[in-house]
């Protein structure tokens, strides 16, 4: 199945009380499944058809305040219109889950797959896990419940797939008993919320000076617990289920030399690179970043600290000195904890195809930089020139 | 629709659910707006309220007060209408589920800034929908939480922060927008608009009859803003009579389609003895400004008699 339908299967599954959604390519097909799973009985949701996608959001904060499990999907521009609104859910701890399917922002309009949405969002205060393929889509929304739920979190999640390449690609995937997956998400249990008789609540204040910094602190500290969170979560969904997921993958690590560092789908395309790599003897490896919120950064510096020279990979574009997002966090990470070569790319943006000889290209860049080329701190591969 | 015999008396002794203590100016219009239409609840009926950013939000909920009995939530300026949706598909969620027995209603407030202009979009999007709520536009014909800019129900000629008064300019140079009607051309149940008068209950059936309307329900309330209208506290019934008696701000109510007037005066006031009022329309009253009140009379007639045709009147 796609990757939307794989994520419609675990909202099935879920059965959220509300689901509030607005279109938008290519994560349309999610609010689509969800109508007609109501159509036919299979899930009791309470589907709001909003009028915008700013709209979807408010809805998923009045829902989840107002004590019930609120879920929603999204992508490009539609997650742009919700910015505001994510501050808003992370600051008033709402556990809400957004099935966010990445596309291109738009400027140029284009409806592919970049990171250049969920990017934009890495700072709303939102845990944030990345997919690279459908079936990680489906376990990572198994998943996003009960960690953005956890008292020691409260804070929304969004789990994020490469729109068309997985969330329109057909892939075999196993899709687990719905009693066990219930079983496993669980009832939702809210602790302070409006629809409670015995004690009225009051969200959304109008927070001066002397309160702020504080509520602040609050999700960073949020924020810091949620790592160990995942974990846990994670470590018993590979009980239950038997798929294991770090914080990381660490494709051909062990004795790597060389390696690439990136996001989703095009890690698929990267471990093919390596095999091909490896056989002609090249010390290459590769590294999936699955959780960019909360960023691991003493995770990342271990598992990289070894190696000779490292290219991050980002599929969108900060515009900044220290290249895209991605490239930016990881030197940041390894300031100071090791001492490795890094040069950074900007790949894949508005859905351009990254080919396996763009990453023969990239190695060749790394055994460079070991060797002491001056490479740039950013550069953009997989150009028309 | 019938109502029960109103005293002023017996509905001002239920239990106050806008506390005292908040941060509103005297002779605000809007507060007194929100007391009158949380009258109209059932005082064993619970309410979730929502507000969009306005003076009511941040005067009445500053952390870590709140003047709301009932639970309340702000999310932000253009989305109250949508929040409330949000929280009504809980309900209906909670109740299907048997988690919930109590009876909740639902009452959305915004300003005419968070209502004609940037919340129109929710508004429109959460009547259309079908949602269970009331939503109550206080209108005060501006931003005034930003201090006093045009809105698009700023009337013709006011002088605003954004529509300066000067050599070369006269106020606001555009027409009131008449939300109401658009609300009614959303042909949900209830529709009404109305302000302060004499005992307040023109303002009590109608918050009644919107809140307990299943259905979406819109409620347009006239309320004077001391600092952006220019009038002194004690002045702000006057006003309110005035707008009324002048055909400014006529009360009528839309009932499943069906045009109401609910007031008509017997002898129509001239419009500049409602403008004569406020500061906010000094500049008209300089030697030479005869044909701006002409003007803002004409509008008033003409929108005047389309009223009294859709109401067959």
């Amino acid at each position: 199945m796609s990757g939307n339908q794989a994520a419609a299967e675990a909202i099935r599954q879920i059965n959220p009380d509300v689901i509030a959604a607005f279109p938008i390519t290519p994560s349309t097909e999610i609010p689509q499944y969800v109508s007609a799973f109501k159509a036919d009985g299979l899930i009791d949701t309470e589907f709001i058809a909003v009028e915008s996608e700013h709209s979807a959001m408010s809805a998923c904060i009045g829902a989840s305040a107002a004590g019930v499990r609120a879920m929603t999907a999204t992508s490009s521009a539609g997650m742009a219109l919700m910015y505001e609104m994510l501050y808003v859910a992370a600051s008033d701890r709402l556990p809400i889950v957004l099935a966010a399917v990445n596309r291109a922002l738009t400027g140029p309009i284009n409806i592919n797959a970049d990171h250049s949405d969920s990017m934009g969002a890495r700072d709303s205060g939102w845990i944030q896990l990345y997919c690279e393929n459908a079936q990680e889509a489906y376990d990572n929304l198994i998943m996003a419940n009960r960690i953005a739920e956890h008292p020691d979190v409260m804070l929304p999640i969004m789990i994020c797939q490469d729109g068309f390449i997985t969330s329109h690609g057909i892939e075999n995937i196993v899709i687990e008993d719905d009693s066990e997956v219930r079983t496993f998400v669980g009832e939702y249990r809210p602790g302070k919320y409006l629809l409670n008789p015995s004690e009225s609540l009051a969200v959304g204040p109008y927070s001066v000076s002397p309160y702020v910094i504080e509520m602040k602190r609050a999700v960073h500290e949020a924020m810091v617990k949620a790592k160990d969170i995942v974990r846990l979560v994670s470590e018993d969904f590979g009980r239950a289920f038997g798929r294991e997921y770090g914080f990381m993958e660490r494709y051909r690590m062990d004795d790597a030399e060389y390696a690439v560092l990136l996001m989703s789908s095009a890690a698929g395309t990267g471990k093919d690179a390596i095999d091909a790599l490896r056989d002609k003897g090249v010390k290459a490896g590769l590294v999936k970043l699955r959780m960019f919120r909360p960023f691991p950064a003493r995770e990342l510096a271990d598992v990289l600290k070894r190696l000779k020279a490292i290219a991050i990979m980002d599929r969108s574009d900060g515009f900044s000195a220290t290249g895209g997002p991605l490239n930016a966090e990881v030197r940041a990470a390894l300031y100071g904890e090791a001492d490795v070569k890094a040069t950074g790319y900007i790949y894949g943006l508005g859905g351009r195809d990254v080919r396996v000889e763009d990453f023969f290209a990239i190695f060749d860049d790394l055994s460079g930089l070991a060797a002491g080329r001056e490479l740039p701190y950013c550069r953009y591969i997989g150009v028309r020139e | 629709m019938a109502y029960q015999a109103y005293t002023l008396k017996s509905v001002a002794s239920r239990p106050e659910r806008l506390s005292p203590g908040h941060r509103m100016c005297a002779g605000c219009g809007s507060t007194v707006g929100i007391r009158g239409v949380l009258r109209a609840l059932k005082p064993e009926d619970r309410a979730v309220v929502t507000c969009a950013t306005s003076c009511l939000e941040v005067s009445t909920m500053t952390y870590p007060y709140t003047s709301w009995e009932d639970s309340f939530i702000h999310t932000a300026f253009e989305n109250a209408a949508s929040t409330t949706s949000g929280v009504e598909a809980a309900y209906t969620a909670m109740k299907k589920k048997g988690r919930l027995d109590e009876t909740y209603k639902f009452i959305t407030f915004g300003g005419d800034g968070g209502t004609y202009d940037i919340g129109f979009q929710s508004l429109s999007g959460a009547m259309e929908r079908g949602t269970d709520m009331v939503y109550v536009c206080y209108d005060n014909e501006a931003y005034m939480n930003t201090g006093i800019q045009r809105s698009s129900s700023t009337p013709l000629y006011a002088d605003t922060t954004t529509t300066a008064v000067g050599s070369k300019s006269d106020g606001k140079p555009q027409y009131k927008k008449d939300l109401t009607r658009i609300m009614a051309s959303h042909h949900i149940p209830y529709v009404a608009q109305t302000t302060y008068l004499s005992n307040f209950k023109d303002l009590h059936h109608k918050a009644e009859a919107a809140i307990y309307t299943e259905g979406p329900a819109f409620l347009n309330v006239l309320a004077p803003c001391p600092r952006g209208w220019r009038y002194e506290e004690s002045e702000l019934m006057g006003i309110c009579k005035a707008a009324v008696d002048s055909c400014v701000w006529p009360l009528f109510e839309v009932i499943r389609g069906e045009w109401v007037l609910n007031y008509e005066p017997k002898k129509k006031l001239p419009v500049e003895d409602y403008l004569r009022m406020q500061g906010r329309f000094k500049h008209l009253f300089k030697a030479g400004g005869e044909h701006l009140v002409q003007e803002i009379q004409d509008e008033v007639d003409r929108r005047w008699d389309e009223l009294l045709g859709l109401c067959g009147a």
